[in-house]
């Protein structure tokens, strides 16, 4: 009887079971479509192009087809060295309370409102940057040509936005270190800080570095957000000021109106993008495998 | 040296206290601020008015979450089913769990690139509302993968011993008890990826196109709420719909979040009291 049942369900059961397996490799298929049509439609204008010209030219001016992205990678760089900086510090700083010093009932608020940070669009972000931190850099630095749209308006969004996913995953990785280690080191004589810098944090860093490099790719990858308060002129970045225009907002800006090799350039310049990101997330692969085996 | 230590430890602890305080702060300042310019800019006519209403755009997102759910949804919940409780390690899971993380980093402004040249060129769909959900589609997947996944595997696996001795098939395990056991897991996923899709733009904006319309069918283009704020932010000329607007979509984020939030305790509670 059980066999009997056991052989009519088997073809059903196959079928559903390769389909398991079929969706699962969808994820497979998606990445794997992504670059290629990327790579096909940005790879060859950068020969076009010229690849030194491309990637180290000064001068990005289509109607001239001068296609050079080097003020916009460093400015992309900067942006994001500037904001994990800033996301880094605070960031951490946070994952502690949350996770070691904070009194109960302040951490449920304070988590859930970290949490709502991370849900909140990015426009609205970039809008409050326009509307708030662009006057005040304005009317308090100088009154800058740039009227406030600047290098630092970016860091400072930047910041604010990656912020959410340094905390969740610092604070995450510094409560599953062993409890063993903690009253180890405070039995020893050392104090609570103590503990928290030399053992909680030093057993966490796998976990607090994955937080990073999704934050820096959190930064690197923002958009719209970058647009409203970046200023947008191509130019070498020359102080924290500067109107800048990042890998990102180049393209969302320019996509709308380009045409022929000006529309190739902006696929370009999303192929040096996604190499930027494709690299930061081999190096987050070795992360999170170090991260297991630590766990 | 002792007394040396307690003072660097208060200092240390004065800056946990500072930053802390100043994240949670710039939160209820961006919210607070956003909230009090654009609240009372909410109006019947706000969102009904012919010209400037947001009507269009919130039925457009309505259209879209539902759509891209659909194809999302059953995609990523297979394939969690198949990680856990099929896939042995090896490479093929490697490839898989690579493709998820990398996915979840891709940059929306690449999704927006891909989706532009190959739903809207490449497929012929154009800028339309079909794009716009295969595209978002893709980007929630990792979404929605990685939260089955860890819904299913705090399912006890005496769970699946009992239902395996009862004689059930492994499949009928799956459908049986595993799915319906991790059904808050898989709802949080499904609430997380409506956030998601609620707050994109860039992604949106180059394959569901701008125009302000009522969408008609599947092939039309539209712009969601997000895109709608992204667009009236960078005119400038309507300041306090465009402050209407983000309030709208901080209200919106907000009840997601709450729902997810209590979706998710709820799963906690049941998993508790099982054990």
């Amino acid at each position: 009887m059980v066999s009997k049942k056991n052989i009519n369900a088997k073809p059903l059961t196959l079928i559903i079971e390769k389909m398991f397996f079929i969706c699962a490799c969808i994820s497979i298929l998606s990445l794997l479509i992504i670059t290629v049509y990327l790579f096909i439609s940005g790879g060859p204008p950068i020969f076009k192009i010229g690849f030194f010209n491309f990637l180290f030219g000064m001068e990005w001016n289509p109607e001239a087809s001068k296609f050079g992205i080097l003020p916009m990678i460093t400015s992309s760089l900067l942006a994001t060295l500037g904001s994990v900086i800033i996301g880094v510090v605070v960031g951490l700083f946070v994952a502690i309370f949350l996770a070691e010093i904070g009194p109960k009932w302040l951490v449920k608020p304070f988590s859930f409102a970290i949490e709502l940070l991370a849900g909140i669009p990015s426009v609205v972000f970039g809008f409050f940057g326009l509307i708030v931190i662009v006057p005040l850099i304005y009317n308090n630095l100088g009154q800058p040509i740039s009227g406030g749209l600047s290098l630092l308006a970016v860091i400072i969004i930047l910041s604010i936005m990656i912020l959410p996913t340094i905390i969740n995953i610092s604070e995450t990785s510094i409560r599953a270190v062993r409890k063993e280690y903690k009253e180890g080191s405070l039995a020893l004589g050392a104090s609570h800080i103590q503990t928290i810098f030399k053992v909680l944090i030093p057993a966490a860093k796998s976990g607090i570095f994955t937080g990073i490099v999704l934050g820096i790719g959190r930064a690197i990858g923002e958009t719209m957000a970058v647009i409203l308060v970046a200023g947008n002129s191509v130019q070498m970045p020359t102080g924290i000021l500067s109107s800048v225009r990042t890998l990102t907002s180049n393209i969302a800006l320019e996509m709308g109106y380009s045409a022929d090799l000006h529309r190739e350039a902006l696929f370009a310049t999303g192929v040096v993008l996604f190499t930027f990101i494709m690299i930061l997330n081999i190096l987050l692969n070795v992360f999170i495998r170090n991260r297991r085996a630590e766990l | 040296m002792r007394t040396q230590t307690k003072i660097s430890d208060f200092i240390i602890k004065i800056f946990i206290w500072l930053f802390t305080l100043i994240a949670v702060g710039a939160l209820i300042l961006i919210v607070g601020f956003v909230l009090i310019k654009g609240l009372p800019y909410i109006s019947w006519n706000f969102i009904v008015s012919p010209d400037t209403g947001i009507l269009p755009m919130i039925v457009t997102t309505l259209i879209i979450i539902p759509l891209t759910l659909i194809i999302a949804a059953p995609i990523g919940i297979c394939s969690a089913i198949y990680l856990v409780e099929y896939a042995r390690p090896g490479k093929i899971v490697n490839l898989i769990r690579f493709a998820t993380e990398s996915l979840a980093g891709i940059p929306s402004i690449i999704y927006g690139l891909f989706g532009y040249v190959f739903f809207c060129l490449t497929l012929g769909f154009n800028y339309s509302i079909l794009s716009g959900s295969l595209t978002l589609s893709i980007m929630v997947l990792p979404t929605i993968i990685r939260t089955t996944e860890e819904a299913i595997k705090t399912v006890p696996n005496s769970y699946r011993e009992g239902s395996l001795a009862l004689g059930a098939t492994k499949l009928t395990t799956i459908f049986k008890i595993i799915l319906p056991s991790s059904i808050s897991g898989i709802l949080t996923a499904i609430i997380l990826s409506i956030g998601r899709i609620v707050g994109e733009t860039a992604a949106v904006i180059f394959t569901l196109g701008t125009v302000t319309d009522m969408p008609k069918n599947l092939m039309s283009s539209g712009r969601t709420l997000a895109t709608h704020m992204y667009n009236l932010a960078r005119e400038g000329t309507n300041e306090n719909a465009a402050f209407a607007t983000a309030a709208v979509l901080i209200i919106v984020v907000a009840l997601i979040n709450l729902s997810a939030r209590s979706v998710a305790g709820q799963f906690q509670k049941k998993l508790h009291s099982k054990k």
